[in-house]
Formats: structure tokens, C-alpha cells, sequence
């Protein structure tokens, strides 16, 4: 129970309307520091929505999203900046220091940069024309921006510069290593077969150094064994990193095996909260899955509460 | 498709006929040669003229529109040759192989060759012929080479289609003569003499300062809308320029002053020393002052290229490209794409604002005529034709279009087969539209289209096919 001991993302009534259309309803949950979170639901549930607002690419409706890099979130913590009108609070106001975030306020590239928020997307978003290895460099820009003195120094070759982009080179190579694909570092990201881009979009991710990993459907389209290589993937980076994972995933197979925490969204609401096994025997996430029968329905809505 | 030794066609998937299909071809040739003469009917075939009462006349011109209706026959006939027949020999035996060595040393050979250029020309053609092959080859085709590279930070880097870059070439152009002008002669007319090293520098930043300013409200658009607004800017710095008469002397222009050499006159009426009485040159003023020319601006275009390669290893540079590939990534990495954007506004401006300080320089003279939407039009079309991002492939497509604009008009020798009424300069947008089409059906993404990576894994890393390389959309 880690998301109530020592919660890294605390969402409390995240609502999100498109015209008329609600997406989102008063979702409250949190994620827990170093679990992996999956967030589940069938299709049009609000869970790329529930996405999109964490990292900045909606605005929502209405709703506080507070991440604390420190330590736990703390409610009256978050009330104290809330009502200061900033957008943020960290050490020294330095760029990936630790501190507490209102993602709510902050806009996309701010959480990716401050926040440390990743993400992949549900269609992969690679650099196409860019080589693997640029990928991962590119997504190392804001220490690389810093050292090369905004550009300033490094267009003079400062040995600062060369030195941060040795580093740079070293993280790439342990991503590039662990996603075997170093073999194919110099080859184009579009070149890639489905499977490697995937795992490619992770790695480029996690050369952020996030505090927090959104992967969005990252197990689409892959076979089984690339599946079971993707747990071991999202497992090492639980297990090795100080990255927590939210996920958002159709495949069971992946959501059962591998996460501590699930929460479970249909219509925008959510239905379930809990550990694997919990939520795998609600009766609410079963009627939502599977559907019932006709005649059972009274007798679900009976046991459901409705 | 190639040819064994017998000279059997052998083309890929079909099975080779016996013969050349020789109605066919007659056929189709026959049909290609019908539509020209369709075409040529109404376009070719009469001339309007006012004879010695003024009045117009029409005159018909039937050996013209034989010579195209037969040239297109035997131009289709040929092409149908070639392609079943393959090439004649000639060709594989002294076909040149690019290898990755040569590719190389292309640069460095093209270096060198731009250096000697001048003197080459002046030992070919002498002081009289010299002078137009250094200015209005060399020192043109430099101008243009400069304004691609700096668009090409803009379209072929950050994937922002900009149609109005000639606006930054006019704000340099202007700035330097207003300042070279009246500024400099009314506060401190000491430093006259070095007016343009002096204006050289406030140009690039006031281009820079535009660039932002432009950058700005179209910062949330894309794609076409994008391509509007810029264009729109490039007429309103022109219009500007031509209504405020009071700063800008409309379309009159204003007259500046002469480049000197560092202060050296290069020609003077009124005896001074001038910069071949001191260096006890030998020639004309006029050779001196081009060759001056053609340095100041190879250096000023070897500046933009060797910035631009610096930019591309470096985090700025990756944000463009990256931008162009995906904006939304971008940002989901921490990429500020806003200050992203405007920097390569600015930076791509900026030289756009030191070709342009050249420009009044070298002229003598800026008035609005020379910063018309055709010239930011060329400027983008030698962009595309290069090859988006390639310093290389511009380079080439601005000598093939500057030059071969230019060397259209050296087409007299027509006369002789004409008649002395033809004017061959009549037809130089016609065979330049032409070549365009041919280029982008041989290379649809220009001359070089593939995209060298800025990092390697392993020292030696090959270029990305174009095929993956995204050419932008905001």
C-alpha cells in the first residue's frame, strides 16, 4: 500500500470536459514512489485523457495533480503553494531539483523538464530521421542545453560542453544496451522494426531520468515474447532506477505479472483501487470487461450496490 | 535495367522483346510532337509587333514551331531508345563511383576551387572579361549560397516553411544604408571608412530582432497557414519600405556608399590613394574591387555554413531537427519548443540580415525592387532543389540556378540560328521552369536528400535515407 504510505502523484478530482462530452469525472487516486501503477479500463474509459493531463498536454477542467519529488505528497503542503498562485516549489529553484509540482498549472515541456514527468505515446513518436543514438541524446537536451552555456559556449567548443556530452553518450549507451539494441545505434529510429521502436521510445523516455514513467499502451502490437521482454524492461527500471511507472495497458498478461497498484476507469470514473488481486475479483471490473447477461443484470447491480 | 554484351535488352521482371518496337515509338513520338504543336499554336507560332505606323501586326513564325515540334519527336524518339536499349557503352566505362572517401574530400575540393575561382577567372578572361565573371557569377551565385544556408536553418533544419525571408535580406540591406548613410556621416563621420564592418554586425542583430518579431504570432500556426503569414510579412516589410518615403526614399532608393578596403578607396575621381596604389597591384580598380567582394562574401557565406554545422552538433541544432520530426515529443522531453522555434527565426534571419548588409554594399544602391516575393521564392527553391538541410546540395542547386540563370543570357550563339529578331533572354524562366520539373521528377528530395547524423556510435556513422527523414510541417 506504498500510493497511501508514500505517494509520488496524488490526483484529487481531476475532471476533464470536451464541450459537452465528460471524459474525466472527479477522478481521485495516487501513485505510489517505486511501484508500478497500471491504469486500466475498456475503450473510451478517459485513460489517455487521465495522460494527457498528467503530462501538461490538456489542461484539465478542474482537479489538483500534486507530484512531490522529496518525499511523500502532503495535502497541506500542496494547500500552502496552491494558495501562493506558483506553479512549483523546489530547492533553489534549479531545474531537476527535487520539490512539489501542481502539474495542473505547469505546461507540457515544464513537468517533462521540472516536474520530471516521461512519456510515450499510443502511436509511437520516435525522430523518425534521426539515428537511434540521436534519439536518445536529443532527449537529454536540458543538461546538455545548460552545459553548452545556451549554445553560446558551445559553438567556441567549451571543454564543459564535451564533457556533458561524454555523459550524455555514457546514459545513451546504458539505455542502448539495455534494449539490445546497440547494434543498430547509427541506423535511423524509422528503420526500426515495431517491437524496437517501441522499446526505443521507453529507453528515450528514461534518458530524462524521470521521476515518473508514463508509458502509454506499451505493450500494442507486440508478440508474446516481445511482451514478456517489455516486463523485464519495466521491471529493471522499478527495480534499478528511482522511477516509478504509470501505465496505461490492454494486455493483462502484462498488467497482472507486473504492477503493485491498479486503478480501474470506465466512463471517466473510477470503479476499482487496489492491488492486482483485488481488482482482478471486483465484480465491478468484471461486469465492465465482460458485460452479463440480461437476466443477471439485477443481480449484479444488487451485489455492485447500484 | 542493363545491357549484356550482345547488346540484348534485358529489362527487370519482363521478358525482353526481339526487337525495338519501332511503330510504337514513331506513335507516340508522332502524338508528343502533335501536342506541341498544339501548344505552340497559340504561344510560339505568332508574334505581336508595331510596325513604323504603330500599329500592331502579327507575324507568324512557322520555322520556331518546326524546330520545337521536331525537337520534341526526336527528343521522345531518343528517350524511348535509351530506355529500352539501356545507354549506349560510353557511359558504365567512365561512369565515376562516389565512395565515401570521395564524398569526403568533396567539400575540401569545393573549398579549394571557390578560392582560386577569381584568378582563374582573371587568367582565363583577362581585366575586361574578369570583372563579370567575378561579380556577376562569383559574387551573385555567394549572395544566394549564403541566403539558402540561412533558410535552410529555418525550412531544412526546424521544418518551418518561411516564404518571406527576403524580408531579413531587406532589413539588412536597409540597415546599412541608412546607417552607412545618413547615421555615421551625421555622428561620427570618422569612422565612414569602415561603415560596413561596422554596419555588418547591427544588421545581423536587427534581422535577428525581426526574426523574433516575426516568429512570434506565427508561432502557433503550421503548414500552409504558416507559409501565408511569412509571406505576408516579406510584403509588408516591402510595402513598408516603399510608402515611408520620409526614412526610406520609397522606390527612388538611397545611394551608398562605395566599399573600401578597410578604409582604402578601391577607385577614387578625386586622387586619393587607392587600395592598388598601396599594394602596387597591377589591373583595374574594378578587378580589384570585385576580387575584394568575392572574398568579403565566401567569408561571410563560410561563416554561415561553418555556424550551421557547429549548430547541428550541438543541443539547439538536435532541437530543431528533432521539431521537425515531432513537435509533441519535443515537448514531452522537455524541449521548450516556443524558444526552439524562435531561435531558428532568428538565427536563420540573422544571416539573411548579413547577406543583405553585403548586398547594399556591393550594389552602391537598395531600393525596395530588389526584395520582391520572387527572390524569397528562388531563395526557398534552391533550398528544396539542394536537398533540405544539406549544406553540400544547396550549395550546388544555388550555382545551378543562380548560374544557370545567368548563363541563359550568354545564349547569343541562337541568333545565328534564329535570325538576329530572336531573343533568347526571353526564354530563360521557360528552360529554367523546365529544369525544375526534370529535377524534382529525377530527385524528388533534391540533390542530396539523405541526412548526415550528428552523432555516431562508432566514428563512421552513414547518412539516413530521405525516406525517413520528415521534411516538417510547422
Amino acid at each position: 500500500m506504498r500510493w497511501v504510505r508514500d505517494p509520488l502523484l496524488v490526483v484529487e478530482g481531476l475532471t476533464m470536459r470536451f464541450g459537452g462530452l465528460t471524459a474525466v469525472r472527479d477522478l481521485s487516486f495516487s501513485v505510489g514512489r517505486g511501484d508500478i501503477t497500471a491504469l486500466i479500463g475498456p475503450n473510451g474509459a478517459g485513460k489517455t485523457t487521465v495522460f494527457n493531463c498528467i503530462t501538461g498536454f490538456y489542461k484539465p477542467t478542474s482537479g489538483l495533480m500534486a507530484l512531490s519529488t522529496g518525499g511523500p505528497v502532503r495535502l497541506d503542503e500542496v494547500a500552502a503553494l496552491a494558495s501562493t498562485g506558483h506553479r512549483y516549489k523546489c530547492v533553489d529553484d534549479q531545474i531537476g531539483a527535487d520539490g512539489v509540482f501542481l502539474l495542473e498549472r505547469m505546461p507540457d515541456f515544464e513537468i517533462a523538464r521540472r516536474a520530471r514527468v516521461a512519456r510515450t505515446f499510443q502511436n509511437i513518436r520516435l525522430f523518425s530521421g534521426m539515428t537511434v543514438l540521436e534519439n536518445l541524446i536529443v532527449a537529454q537536451h536540458t543538461p546538455l542545453m545548460r552545459a553548452s552555456g545556451w549554445t553560446i559556449k558551445g559553438l567556441f567548443g567549451a571543454p564543459q560542453y564535451r564533457q556533458a556530452e561524454a555523459a550524455a553518450m555514457k546514459r545513451a549507451r546504458y539505455w542502448l544496451e539495455h534494449i539490445e539494441l546497440t547494434h543498430r545505434a547509427d541506423d535511423a529510429a524509422g528503420s526500426l522494426p515495431y517491437g524496437d521502436q517501441r522499446r526505443l521510445e521507453i529507453a528515450r523516455a528514461m534518458c530524462t531520468d524521470p521521476v515518473l514513467l508514463c508509458l502509454d499502451e506499451p505493450a500494442a502490437g507486440l508478440n508474446p515474447r516481445e511482451s514478456l521482454e517489455l516486463n523485464t524492461l519495466l521491471r529493471t527500471i522499478r527495480d534499478h532506477h528511482a522511477t516509478s511507472i504509470l501505465l496505461i495497458e490492454h494486455d493483462m498478461s502484462v498488467v497482472m505479472e507486473i504492477s503493485d497498484h491498479v486503478v480501474v476507469l470506465e466512463y471517466g470514473l473510477r470503479i476499482s483501487d487496489g492491488t492486482p488481486e483485488s481488482v482482478r475479483n471486483d465484480p465491478k471490473v468484471i461486469a465492465a470487461y465482460l458485460g452479463v447477461d440480461d437476466d443477471e443484470v439485477a443481480q449484479v447491480e444488487a451485489e455492485v450496490g447500484l | 535495367m542493363d545491357t549484356t554484351d550482345g547488346g540484348t535488352p534485358v529489362s527487370d521482371g519482363a521478358l525482353p522483346s526481339p526487337r525495338f518496337p519501332i511503330e510504337d515509338a514513331l506513335r507516340s513520338a508522332g502524338l508528343w510532337a502533335l501536342v506541341t504543336l498544339g501548344l505552340c499554336f497559340p504561344i510560339v507560332a505568332f508574334e505581336t509587333l508595331q510596325d513604323f505606323s504603330n500599329r500592331l501586326t502579327i507575324e507568324a513564325r512557322p520555322l520556331l514551331v518546326l524546330f520545337a515540334v521536331a525537337a520534341v519527336f526526336a527528343g521522345r524518339l531518343g528517350w524511348l531508345a535509351v530506355r529500352y536499349h539501356g545507354l549506349p557503352q560510353l557511359l558504365p566505362a567512365t561512369r565515376f563511383e562516389l565512395t565515401p572517401e570521395r564524398k569526403k574530400q568533396l567539400p575540401r575540393i569545393g573549398l579549394a576551387a571557390l578560392l582560386i575561382f577569381p584568378f582563374f577567372a582573371l587568367l582565363l578572361t583577362g581585366q575586361g572579361g574578369a570583372v563579370k565573371w567575378i561579380d556577376n557569377f562569383g559574387v551573385q551565385i555567394l549572395i544566394y549560397v549564403m541566403l539558402a544556408w540561412g533558410l535552410n536553418i529555418v525550412v531544412g533544419l526546424a521544418g518551418l516553411l518561411d516564404l518571406g525571408y527576403v524580408a531579413f535580406y531587406a532589413v539588412g540591406a536597409y540597415a546599412y544604408a541608412l546607417i552607412a548613410t545618413y547615421v555615421i556621416p551625421a555622428t561620427v563621420p570618422g569612422l565612414g571608412p569602415w561603415a560596413f564592418w561596422i554596419c555588418l554586425p547591427i544588421a545581423g542583430i536587427l534581422a535577428a530582432f525581426w526574426g523574433i518579431l516575426l516568429g512570434f504570432p506565427v508561432l502557433r500556426l503550421r503548414g500552409d497557414y504558416l507559409a501565408i503569414v511569412t509571406l505576408a510579412f516579406g510584403e509588408i516589410i516591402r510595402l513598408v519600405l516603399i510608402n515611408w518615403v520620409e526614412v526610406t526614399n520609397g522606390n527612388a532608393g538611397i545611394r551608398t556608399p562605395y566599399i573600401t578596403f578597410f578604409g582604402l578607396p578601391f577607385s577614387s575621381r578625386t586622387g586619393e590613394t587607392t587600395f592598388g596604389d598601396v599594394f602596387a597591384l597591377p589591373g583595374s580598380p574594378a578587378v580589384h574591387r570585385s576580387m575584394f567582394l568575392y572574398y568579403t562574401i565566401l567569408a561571410l557565406a563560410l561563416l554561415v555554413a561553418v555556424a550551421t554545422q557547429r549548430l547541428r552538433r550541438l543541443p539547439i541544432g538536435r532541437a530543431w531537427e528533432a521539431m521537425r520530426e515531432d513537435e509533441i515529443a519535443c515537448r514531452s522531453l522537455g524541449i521548450n519548443t516556443v524558444n526552439t522555434k524562435l531561435t531558428a527565426f532568428a538565427i536563420g534571419a540573422m544571416f539573411g540580415g548579413l547577406a543583405g548588409a553585403f548586398f547594399g554594399a556591393r550594389q552602391g544602391f537598395v531600393n525596395p525592387r530588389s526584395f520582391e516575393f520572387m527572390e524569397s521564392a528562388t531563395i526557398l527553391a534552391i533550398v528544396v532543389l539542394g536537398g533540405m538541410g544539406s549544406l553540400v546540395g544547396v550549395a550546388i542547386a544555388a550555382v545551378a540556378v543562380i548560374g544557370g540563370i545567368e548563363l541563359l543570357r550568354e545564349l547569343s550563339f541562337l541568333k545565328q540560328i534564329f535570325g538576329p529578331e530572336f531573343d533568347p533572354g526571353q526564354y530563360r524562366m521557360l528552360i529554367f521552369g523546365l529544369a525544375m520539373v526534370l529535377m524534382m521528377i529525377w530527385r524528388p528530395r533534391g540533390l542530396v536528400g539523405a541526412r548526415q547524423p550528428t552523432i555516431a556510435l562508432d566514428g563512421n556513422a552513414k547518412a539516413i535515407s530521405a525516406s525517413h527523414v520528415k521534411e516538417g510541417h510547422g
